[in-house]
């Protein structure tokens, strides 16, 4: 990296930082620096250049949402959504994550290395998702493609209505959604966690989490089955 | 959408000063709703009869020291009164029951927003932060606070509809969210002889736990009993004379972030509501979880 460039939230609003993220940078690669976040929303949105940027301190709402190339650090806390719909590239979170994180993510790797809270992963469409912590509840609900990994303990719900994203979590989960189900752990799973937890730069035995799948029995509408009970 | 804040300060200095620390957090929460807002603030509680009651007129040009001479005449005794705009602080050794049928019956141009002997209430039409610029928040001081700015999604706008709302002596309730089941709640509040003075949601929430607790019930097993009654999205923030009071609905879904430290207790809808706190990055900052009941005593 060849230039440092830093700004100041403080100094400019986020919009003015996101304007000149999204048209300044230039050609060559770059370095940014984001000071006094303060929690303010909607910080280094829709980035599009492989540029690497490290947030300051605690981020609010959306941070690095809709990211494209770029890799995101945030030294503190983020409100919701981090990292939603990420399209690739990395957004990493050094503390904790509140509801939502990598909502609707389509590509790229969002690690949080602290606990992320509920609906973590909600409607993932194949992006990577690793949480050095525990998720809430209703984590990857509806969660139709890419990776989910927990290093720590999953809340209620777990997985509900899971398409075909897979979840890996090494500690408790306190319950399965509907249709999500606890599988044998393959060779191929323990190869897939290995490479995540080196993309997060984690270390965990792989061997020692647990496979939740769908069992996609809410694929099809059951035209033979008994209705009854809901007439 | 609406914002809600709670501080609790566990220093002299700070309790000096709470409006400084409460104004900027209500006034970031703007964002959330700028369409009205309140603030409960609690002190020591008065001696012996003495109760504060406050009080609200639709008007800017009301006469509050006429009114305090009418009361004064009713009541005998001394009455002591700081009025501020369209609100009014009186501190009368008259209880609350009396005292609140009294304005009903004589004065109905009034609406008395809260009573007992720790909590004045102020709430009001408009963007918090003039809300708080005209009724000078910046000012109050007291042990601990409650405030919420409003984005109205369920009924009318105005100065009653405001949180936070009151029943009984010394406790009031915030909410972001909205209840699914008020008027069950409300039907079976009033086949007890409780009355509603809105068609709120969140007073039906407020009247339940105020009535489970003149039944003898903590406020925090109120609580337990409201996950089983109240249906609906809620973050509710609820202070007594002596306790700040929080709790998320099993869902979860409207926000709340709290940051703690020698010093205070710190609660917002948002994080960046406590941002600029003192020391707030070095804060024990974290997001409480569903249906648990976090309490701080002052």
């Amino acid at each position: 990296m060849d230039r440092v460039i830093t700004l100041d939230l403080e100094k400019q609003t986020v919009r003015e930082i996101n304007q000149f993220l999204h048209h300044d940078l230039g050609e060559s690669s770059a370095r940014v620096e984001i000071l006094n976040p303060f929690g303010v929303h909607n910080i280094a949105v829709g980035l599009d250049a492989p540029v690497e940027v490290d947030i300051r301190g605690h981020a609010g709402y959306f941070t690095a949402g809709m990211n494209k190339q770029a890799r995101v650090t945030v030294h503190g806390n983020v409100g919701w959504s981090v990292a939603e719909n990420i399209m690739s590239g990395e957004v990493r979170v050094k503390g904790c994550a509140s509801e939502c994180a990598g909502a609707s993510g389509h590509g790229g790797l969002v690690v949080i290395e602290g606990d992320a809270s509920s609906r973590c992963g909600i409607s993932m469409k194949g992006c990577d998702i690793v949480v050095g912590g525990g998720v809430g509840h209703m984590s990857a609900f509806m969660a139709q493609a890419g990776t989910l990994l927990v290093c720590g303990d999953a809340g209620p719900s777990l997985g509900d209505s899971l398409y075909e994203t897979v979840i890996y979590v090494g500690g408790a989960i306190h319950s399965l959604g509907a249709d999500a189900r606890e599988e044998p752990l393959t060779a191929d799973d323990r190869a897939t966690i290995a490479r995540l937890l080196a993309a997060a730069r984690l270390e965990r035995d792989p061997g020692s989490f647990k496979r939740v799948a769908s069992a996609r029995s809410l694929y099809h509408w059951h035209a033979g089955a008994d209705h009854k009970a809901y007439s | 959408m609406c914002g809600i804040v709670g501080f609790l300060a566990k220093t002299p200095e700070l309790r000096a000063n709470l409006g400084e620390f409460v104004v900027p957090m209500l006034t970031c929460m703007g964002d959330r709703g700028p369409d009205s807002a309140g603030l409960a603030v609690f002190e020591s509680p008065t001696p012996g009869l003495l109760r504060r009651y406050s009080l609200f007129v639709p008007r800017s040009d009301y006469n509050w020291n006429d009114l305090r001479g009418r009361l004064m005449a009713h009541f005998g005794g001394e009455i002591d009164l700081v009025a501020r705009e369209r609100h009014a602080l009186f501190t009368a050794a008259v209880d609350a029951a009396t005292f609140r049928r009294h304005i009903e019956s004589h004065e109905p141009e009034l609406h008395l927003l809260s009573a007992g002997r720790s909590i004045s209430m102020f709430k009001d039409e408009g963007h918090p932060k003039d809300i708080s610029a005209s009724y000078g928040f910046t000012k109050l001081t007291g042990t601990h606070s409650v405030g919420h700015t409003r984005m109205a999604t369920e009924s009318a706008v105005s100065p009653a509809h405001a949180h936070p709302f009151t029943a009984g002596e010394d406790f009031c309730l915030v909410h972001n969210g909205s209840l699914s089941n008020p008027y069950s709640i409300r039907r079976k509040l009033e086949k007890k002889g409780i009355r509603f003075e809105t068609d709120n949601d969140t007073e039906a929430a407020c009247r339940f736990l105020e009535w489970r607790m003149r039944e003898g019930n903590t406020l925090e097993e109120a609580l337990r009993q409201g996950f089983e009654e109240l249906d609906g999205f809620f973050t509710l923030l609820m202070a007594t004379a002596n306790k700040l009071v929080l709790v998320r609905d099993p869902f979860a879904c409207k926000p709340a972030v709290v940051a703690e430290t020698d010093d205070y207790v710190a609660i917002s809808s948002e994080y960046r509501a406590l941002a600029h706190l003192p020391n707030a990055r070095q804060a024990n900052i974290f997001e409480p979880v569903p249906e648990q009941i976090y309490s701080w005593t002052v």
